[in-house]
């Protein structure tokens, strides 16, 4: 790795790196709220569920483990992007739920209840 | 210095800066009372943790009540230290110390010298009205120290002795809430522990958490005994403190009433360890002047500095700590030791019993000595040569126990002839006495030449670690000096990183010596009274006839009679020892 | 739906966006800006300046103002100095620290990089409780790609400073969250407070000035600095700014993590974004706070939320919990849990924390056991004050207002429980009795064969009683009665 000795230097990265994030927006992004708790309720295994399932179906995607999106209710939650479309938040995704978001949502491209609507600001 | 300018109870006081609130109010005569807070000038007892809470005083613009002892007083400060609020603060945790204490003052070691309970009193306190579960522990009796955890009120001040002041490390807090308590770790046995018995912890602790060890029905049991024997025998730092315990100023000696208290209570022969300190004086000094002699000549083996070895304390300091340098402090024996020693063989033999048949009770002032006098090393056929340590304040309690108005008892004399001292001995009950003594007697033995002035003043004093080099005609011996083993350790340290340029140094384990000993009177955190105690032994030691321990005529008969030559083989046999590595004995069970 | 757009995510913006173990997420969200910005054209001073302006207050309780804690420990001149992340997250039911160190450790690592700058500190050090492993391992992953980047070390970003982070771990203490003790317990000692002064920023870890923040106050600071103190100023109350995070739980439908802007009311949080109380219960308090906080009822839902008003209501900010309780929540008991919890949590260290807190729950036991009486309230609050007035740190200063509060806000709940023997909410099982409704009862029996004590009799097809003298409550028969025949009275 570069050492970074100079704000313009960080920039340049930065840059690099968003246009990279931006290309991965073209296909489809999970990602798997990966905290202490979020884990506590199977967060992994629906990691790995996307994972495997996506791979099997050849589905172009990336899936992503993040920290605590702060859906401590309705563990484990997902945020799910498609290309050309607003991220969606999906809670209580176990895995039977995984594959009917794969199978609905992602694949059939279908509208499916039980969206978390997000309720917060970011600064960024 | 800056000046700061407060008012206290409407009084307006101006104090340095840096000032406690405590510090301040105390200079214009308001005594804004503590309980965990103590501190002893000149050593490096410093215990302010701020956890009882009783100095508490409300502070204008604070929240909360503020420790006096812990606030540093401010420029403009407005303290009032007796209102409403404080006076119920204080009572209110009181009366919750109190509801986790037991209450069996009518029958502790502590009543009446209790701070605790002399607090509670001044705090008018007539009712608990917070009630509910006591904390119970683990006990201790070890053979010199009695834990009674119960009693605790975690004032913190003996492991301020223990880790700070002494760096032994034994004693800290356990546990958390409620249930916390200090002790050693995981609550194991004093003996099992690499506690030195130094007996610091007891002088601090204001309850009856931390008591000796009392051993006065033994005595009374031998006494009662018509086949007993009993001598006993008083070391120097008893006779300058025990008249504390009868309402005298520190610093009186009673050495004369003292000898009619004892024979009254009953003992058959009244002796003084002083006799034993010459007789160390003897052995020890011997020992040094043939370590320097083959110095000089040139032998590189020679264990240099020697090291004292009558505390007790300091003993166990080094064979828990300092394993690796055993072979360094002189083999003589305590004074103690000594005169049991001498007592059971040759006094036995001049009296025509069996050892067995003879009890041999020191007086000291010192709860180590009931762990040295307890050493498997110090017996015969398993009947140890000092059979029974008790210290001033049991010593104090057996008078008071056996109907004796001490005020009125009449001076009276040692017996002989192992009451027979000279000034040297005496001066073994403060810090640099032993080493002065030895400088008296080694100067005359190395350079064959009359001492013409015996007082060595650069020995004296109350720094924690001193030093002089003492001109033996000639040559220079370099001597080191410490008191409170926080301060011997420093010395061995250097010692070990080869940087000590000592000849011989002196070791007291308790701040003062033995007049700061763990059985002492109570000094309350007065430390005027040790120095006090001080002076009334160096006065002793000037009003003795001789002043030399090899001039003492009992002494020449000793050797004359009996051992032989100073660290000769009957010496050998009789009056050294050797010391074990304990790092290993320390048991967590 | 805009309605539920009533949080603003400032310490936890990237949490739940960003993978947590790949830096370049985080650079690619301005990552590191922060500290070179501050780098490359601030001096400490002028970034203590932006602190202060921003008045940014301490997240982890206390709210003291951040950019004065900075430059008091600026001022001190020594050769060392340290800053310390205070992560030694311990309120019941508070997990933010937690949060943030697993979702953006970075945000973390650059702020306290920022700090060491402005303080003069080469060292850092992450106090973290070893309860925390997956925050404590990716904050080590963190920790070695921003040295990796050069974030830490020698010459950052190209200039003379130098400074890295270090871990240390606690035990999970609460008291060793208070700073003096954090600071003990770093050094190896044991986890209690000392008296203030000298604060930290004199005399703090091995005797040198430190500053300790938390781990939400640190995660502000890089949005401060890109953002500019005026844009973080205009979210908030008059002296409280910024955001604050919550751990919102307890009886709302939608427990959770929200981070609102001070001056919020407490009304909007619980049922705007909590969604309202669970089952459609009544509301009745909310302890804010944790152990330390106090209970707010219906009175103060439309208080905007700040440390002051907080502090007003009788309650505080703390850490950020909030535990929403209802009609079936007994304030005694409530108040009897969090001083279970003190108790255990005290250090020992001072006589009416040690003692105190114990006597203060064995009387709220005492109560909730229908054996109080007037004395004893009376008892309750004159401990409960001496011990607030007296005690050596935060807490034991505050671990009475969760009883001073409930009596306060819940008078007559006390004293159901001490005249009448009553506990509204049915929680004290030493004051509630099962009873069988005669109407109600047709003599089936069932209850009679649950009853594991034999405390119910009756003839068949005969209306049944519990023997009150012989019931354990333990609810077995009213679970059983298929005729709603047995209640709590």
């Amino acid at each position: 790795m570069m050492k970074i000795d100079s704000v313009k230097d960080l920039k340049n990265l930065r840059d690099k790196l968003k246009s990279a994030e931006n290309l991965k927006k073209a296909t489809v992004m999970v990602k798997v709220s990966m905290s202490t708790c979020g884990i506590a309720s199977g967060a992994r295994e629906t990691m790995d569920y996307f994972i495997n399932e996506l791979d099997n179906k050849a589905i172009d995607a990336s899936v992503i483990k993040t920290g605590c999106m702060g859906y401590c209710y309705a563990e484990p939650t997902i945020e799910l992007s498609k290309p050309g479309k607003e991220p969606v938040i999906f809670g209580y995704v176990d895995t039977k739920r995984a594959q009917e978001i794969i199978d609905k949502y992602i694949v059939a491209d279908e509208e499916l209840v039980g969206i978390i609507p997000l309720n917060f600001e970011t600064v960024n | 210095m800056d000046k700061i300018k407060l008012t206290i109870d409407d009084t307006q006081v101006v104090v340095e800066k840096g000032t406690t609130v405590l510090d301040a109010a105390k200079s214009v005569g308001i005594d804004i009372p503590t309980l965990c807070y103590l501190k002893l000038e000149d050593t490096a007892f410093e215990n302010t943790p701020g956890g009882c809470r009783m100095c508490v005083v409300e502070v204008d613009g604070r929240r909360n009540l503020a420790p006096s002892c812990k606030t540093p007083c401010d420029d403009g400060m407005l303290v009032k230290t007796h209102t409403p609020r404080v006076v119920n603060a204080r009572r209110t945790v009181m009366e919750l110390i109190l509801s986790d204490h037991p209450f069996e003052c009518l029958v502790c070691t502590k009543s009446g010298k209790c701070d605790l309970q002399t607090l509670a009193q001044d705090l008018g306190i007539r009712e608990i009205h917070y009630e509910g579960e006591k904390s119970t522990y683990k006990g201790d009796e070890s053979p010199g120290i009695v834990r009674e955890p119960e009693k605790c009120i975690m004032c913190r001040r003996c492991e301020t002795a223990c880790n700070d002041v002494q760096t032994v490390g034994t004693l800290s807090a356990l546990y958390r809430g409620f249930g916390s308590i200090v002790a050693p770790a995981f609550e194991m046995d004093l003996d099992h522990s690499n506690c030195t018995f130094c007996g610091q912890c007891v002088s601090v602790c204001p309850t009856g958490a931390l008591i000796e060890r009392d051993n006065t029905w033994k005595v009374i049991e031998a006494i009662m005994n018509p086949k007993k024997t009993v001598v006993v025998q008083t070391a120097p730092a008893v006779r300058a403190a025990l008249g504390e315990e009868f309402g005298y100023d520190a610093g009186t000696l009673v050495t004369g009433k003292m000898v009619t208290a004892l024979r009254k209570i009953g003992f058959d022969y009244v002796f003084d360890t002083d006799f034993a300190a010459d007789l160390t004086i003897m052995e020890e000094g011997t020992e040094l002047l043939g370590r320097l002699n083959k110095y000089l000549k040139g032998d590189k083996e020679v264990k240099l500095p020697m090291l004292t070895s009558c505390c007790p304390g300091w003993v166990n300091f080094f064979e828990y700590h300092f394993p690796d340098m055993l072979d360094i402090p002189s083999t003589a024996k305590s004074p103690q030791q000594m005169f049991g020693a001498i007592a059971k063989s040759y006094f036995a033999e001049q009296l025509n019993i069996k050892r067995e048949d003879m009890v041999v009770v020191s007086v000291m002032p010192c709860l180590a000595k009931k762990y040295e006098a307890a050493r498997p090393e110090f017996a015969v056929n398993g009947d140890p040569d000092v059979n029974v340590s008790i210290t001033t304040r049991e010593l104090a309690q057996m008078i008071k126990s056996a109907n004796l108005n001490f005020d009125a008892l009449k001076d009276d004399d040692f017996d002989r002839p192992l009451g027979e001292s000279t000034g040297a001995g005496v001066i073994f009950g403060t810090t640099g006495g032993v080493i002065e003594a030895a400088v008296r007697s080694a100067y005359e033995l190395h350079t064959g030449k009359n001492l013409e002035k015996v007082d060595f003043h650069e020995l004296r004093g109350f720094d924690g670690i001193r030093s002089a080099t003492i001109d033996f005609d000639g040559l220079p011996i370099n001597i080191g000096i410490a008191h409170g083993l926080g301060n011997a350790r420093k010395l061995l340290e250097e010692i070990q990183e080869g940087k000590s340029q000592f000849h011989a140094i002196e070791i007291m384990a308790c701040p003062g010596g033995c007049i700061g000993g763990g059985g002492q009177p109570y000094h309350h955190g007065d430390i005027g009274i040790l120095k006090k105690r001080q002076k009334a032994i160096y006065q002793e030691d000037a009003g003795k006839p001789i002043r030399k321990s090899h001039e003492n005529p009992y002494i020449q008969k000793l050797y004359k009679e009996y051992l032989g030559e100073p660290c000769g083989e009957k010496s050998h046999e009789l009056l050294h020892t050797n010391y074990f590595d304990k790092k290993k004995k320390i048991v967590i069970e | 739906m805009a309605k539920l757009k009533k949080q603003i995510r400032i310490a936890l913006r990237n949490c739940g966006f960003i993978n947590p173990e790949n830096i370049d997420e985080y650079i690619a969200r301005d990552g590191y800006m922060a500290l070179g910005k501050v780098l490359e054209t601030m001096s400490p001073e002028e970034t203590i300046e932006e602190i202060k302006k921003s008045g940014l207050r301490g997240r982890g309780g206390g709210g003291f103002p951040t950019g004065l804690k900075w430059e008091l420990t600026r001022k001190v001149d020594a050769e060392q100095k340290y800053v310390v992340c205070n992560a030694d997250e311990g309120d019941p039911g508070a997990f933010m620290d937690r949060s943030i160190l697993e979702g953006d450790p970075h945000s973390v690592i650059e702020a306290m990089a920022i700090n060491a700058f402005c303080t003069g500190a080469s060292k850092g050090l992450v106090y973290i409780r070893a309860e925390y492993p997956l925050a404590i391992e990716r904050l080590k992953i963190a920790l070695k790609q921003a040295r990796e980047y050069g974030f830490l070390g020698n010459n950052i970003f190209g200039s003379n400073f130098s400074f890295d982070i270090e871990i240390r771990y606690g035990a999970g203490a609460f008291v060793c969250g208070e700073e003096t003790a954090l600071i003990h317990s770093m050094e190896g000692l044991r986890g209690e407070p000392g008296v203030k002064p000298p604060f930290p920023s004199e005399k703090g870890y091995q005797g040198m000035p430190t500053n300790v923040n938390n781990v939400e106050t640190y995660a502000n600071i890089p949005v401060i600095i890109l953002e500019g103190a005026d844009w973080f100023n205009k979210i908030g109350t008059e002296k409280s700014k910024g955001t604050k995070v919550f751990a919102l739980a307890g009886k709302v439908n939608n427990v959770g993590l929200v981070e609102v802007p001070m001056g919020i009311t407490l009304r909007e949080v619980i049922f705007d974004i909590g969604g309202g109380i669970k089952d459609g219960k009544k509301f009745k308090a909310v302890q804010t706070g944790g152990p330390s906080g106090g209970c707010l009822t219906e009175a103060h839902l439309d208080t905007p939320i700040d440390y002051d008003n907080l502090i007003n209501a009788g309650s505080m900010m703390g850490s950020g919990g909030m535990i929403v309780m209802d009609e079936d929540d007994c304030m005694v008991s409530m108040a009897k849990f969090y001083l279970d919890f003190t108790v255990e949590e005290s250090c020992g260290k001072c006589a009416p924390c040690r003692i105190g807190n114990k006597r203060l729950y064995e009387l709220l036991d005492k109560i909730t056991e229908g054996k109080g009486t007037d004395e004893d309230l009376f008892k309750l609050r004159n401990l409960a004050t001496v011990i607030k007035d007296t005690s050596l740190c935060g807490l034991g200063q505050t671990s009475p207002n969760p009883v001073l509060s409930t009596m306060d806000n819940f008078p007559e709940e006390y004293e159901a429980h001490v005249k009448d023997s009553k506990c509204f909410a049915g929680q004290c099982k030493a004051l509630m009795q099962y009873i069988i409704e005669e109407d109600a009862c047709t003599g089936c029996t069932l209850c009679v064969r649950v009853c594991p004590v034999d405390a119910i009799s009756g003839e068949r097809k005969m209306a049944h009683f519990i023997n009150q003298d012989t019931c354990i409550k333990c609810g077995a028969c009213m679970e059983k009665c298929k005729f709603g025949a047995i209640y709590i009275g």
